[in-house]
């Protein structure tokens, strides 16, 4: 069974509903009319071009395309953590941190599950491969995106109360035992909500395209299990990685809070959704 | 006995500050707000960048991990801060704080029970002397600490930490815009002019025995 594939009438008449959005909006004055147009550009823009890469990506199998496309995916998910954080480490480390710590959930998780668990051969077979690792890597940029901002504004927040612990003789780590915790936990609370309500209240993503790609309901909803432990999995340790590196970097060696590292809180304009 | 010996500290633009304070001796500071009393206070503690050495007794500041100095060489800011429910949670061990010490200031051993969020200002200052002095520190950074406090919370105060700093041989600086208690309490005092220039306006002449020794 295949898919009914899908006309570019049918993708204007969607389109027409977001145009239909985009003129309520501009008549209650939300200001959401730019915005909308602007995601709605970019998705269509970026996914028509990946449409195409992975076309490409299977008709030759070969581990040099697939690495390069992962870094460049990699790349990209480093640029936006640092968008979507309010005070982000200045300089390198900043981009470091987030792009380090996705490199290290994400990739070896991906590794672990074409190598191991799926066992596909080659283990490079992109058809695997690029969707695996595109799910891991979105889902470990929202936990550690909102990790580690939720860990650098409580930070800033609330300096006075962790100087204040210094003074006191507590070491950096001590200081910050709350926020380091509140921080990781804000990190993986999006993908601990959507095992919670998987199958009851949302059918994720990619369940639901392999049935209607025509996989048995079943085999679509033990690959999406799976996923959703490699999700949690990645997300954890990604997200502990970032925060603990980003510690290091708002503390010298002196258990000194050093916030200058920060850069002014200026959220830079609200970026699309995944 | 502690002393401490500050040899060439800079900090920010400011600096370098060489000045030494014996076991026991309080050196009063003043100077008009916003010429960087505070920023000397918490280079000392070691909270802010620093260049010079500085050293208490046979302990180095380089030479320990920086909570191991804070615990000996303690600053009182002059704002304390409170984060947990209760005031006992903030100490290590609130059973090992001393009656005396709590009586001193006014308080019973109920005290660990309150809740932090109904102190007052006053209430929340003195039993952050509390807390300070629970750490049993071998040097004393006091910024301005009777600011909030009433008159008669000021001798209290006052004759608590003068106490503390002679039974142990204690270093204190303390800051104060008030030239009467820095008259009471103090043995030597700073002047901190404009641009953090810092002058030794030498002992206090109140007829304050200074016996304490060097």
């Amino acid at each position: 069974m295949d898919v009914q594939p899908l006309t570019p009438t049918d993708l204007a008449l969607a389109a027409s509903l977001l145009l239909l959005l985009g003129l309520l909006s501009w008549r209650l004055r939300l200001g959401l009319g730019r915005q909308i147009f602007i995601a709605a550009a970019r998705t269509t823009v970026q996914l028509l071009l990946i449409g195409h890469v992975l076309r490409l990506l299977f008709a030759h199998v070969h581990p040099g395309p697939l690495l390069l496309l992962a870094t460049i995916m990699l790349l990209v998910a480093g640029r936006e953590v640092i968008a979507r954080q309010q005070r982000a480490l200045r300089g390198i480390h900043g981009w470091l941190i987030g792009t380090g710590a996705m490199f290290i959930s994400s990739f070896t998780v991906t590794l672990l599950a074409l190598l191991v668990i799926i066992g596909q051969t080659p283990w490079y077979e992109p058809r695997y491969a690029i969707p695996l690792l595109g799910m891991l890597l979105g889902n470990t940029m929202t936990g550690v995106a909102l990790a580690m901002d939720r860990m650098t504004e409580t930070l800033w927040q609330q300096r006075h109360i962790i100087e204040q612990r210094l003074m006191l003789g507590q070491t950096a780590t001590q200081a910050v035992a709350e926020i380091r915790r509140q921080a990781i936990r804000s990190g993986m609370m999006p993908i601990l909500n959507a095992m919670a309500t998987a199958g009851v209240v949302s059918l994720p993503g990619m369940m639901t395209g392999q049935i209607l790609g025509g996989s048995s309901p079943l085999d679509a909803v033990q690959y999406q299990i799976l996923i959703m432990f490699l999700i949690c999995a990645g997300t954890g340790f990604g997200t502990m990685v970032a925060i603990r590196w980003l510690e290091q970097q708002l503390f010298d060696h002196r258990h000194r809070l050093r916030l200058e590292r920060l850069s002014s809180g200026t959220r830079k304009t609200l970026q699309a959704g995944p | 006995m502690p002393d401490l010996e500050i040899t060439n500290l800079c900090f920010l633009d400011r600096g370098p500050y060489s000045f030494h304070i014996a076991g026991g001796e309080c050196v009063g500071l003043r100077g008009a707000s916003g010429t960087g009393k505070s920023l000397l206070l918490r280079a000392i503690a070691d909270l802010d960048q620093r260049t010079g050495t500085m050293r208490l007794g046979e302990v180095q500041a380089d030479e320990v991990a920086a909570f191991l100095w804070r615990r000996m060489v303690a600053l009182l800011p002059a704002e304390s801060c409170w984060w947990l429910e209760s005031v006992g949670e903030h100490f290590a061990d609130f059973a090992a704080v001393q009656d005396d010490v709590l009586v001193g200031l006014g308080f019973d051993r109920s005290v660990g029970n309150w809740h932090v969020s109904r102190l007052s200002t006053g209430e929340k200052q003195r039993l952050a002397i509390i807390r300070l002095l629970a750490n049993q520190p071998h040097c004393l950074l006091l910024d301005e600490p009777t600011a909030s406090l009433d008159q008669c919370s000021v001798s209290r105060v006052e004759e608590l930490l003068t106490r503390y700093s002679q039974n142990n041989n204690v270093p204190m600086l303390w800051v104060s815009h008030d030239p009467v208690q820095l008259g009471r309490v103090c043995h030597r005092r700073f002047l901190m002019e404009n641009k953090g220039l810092l002058v030794d306006t030498g002992v206090v002449q109140d007829g304050r025995s200074t016996t304490y020794s060097h």
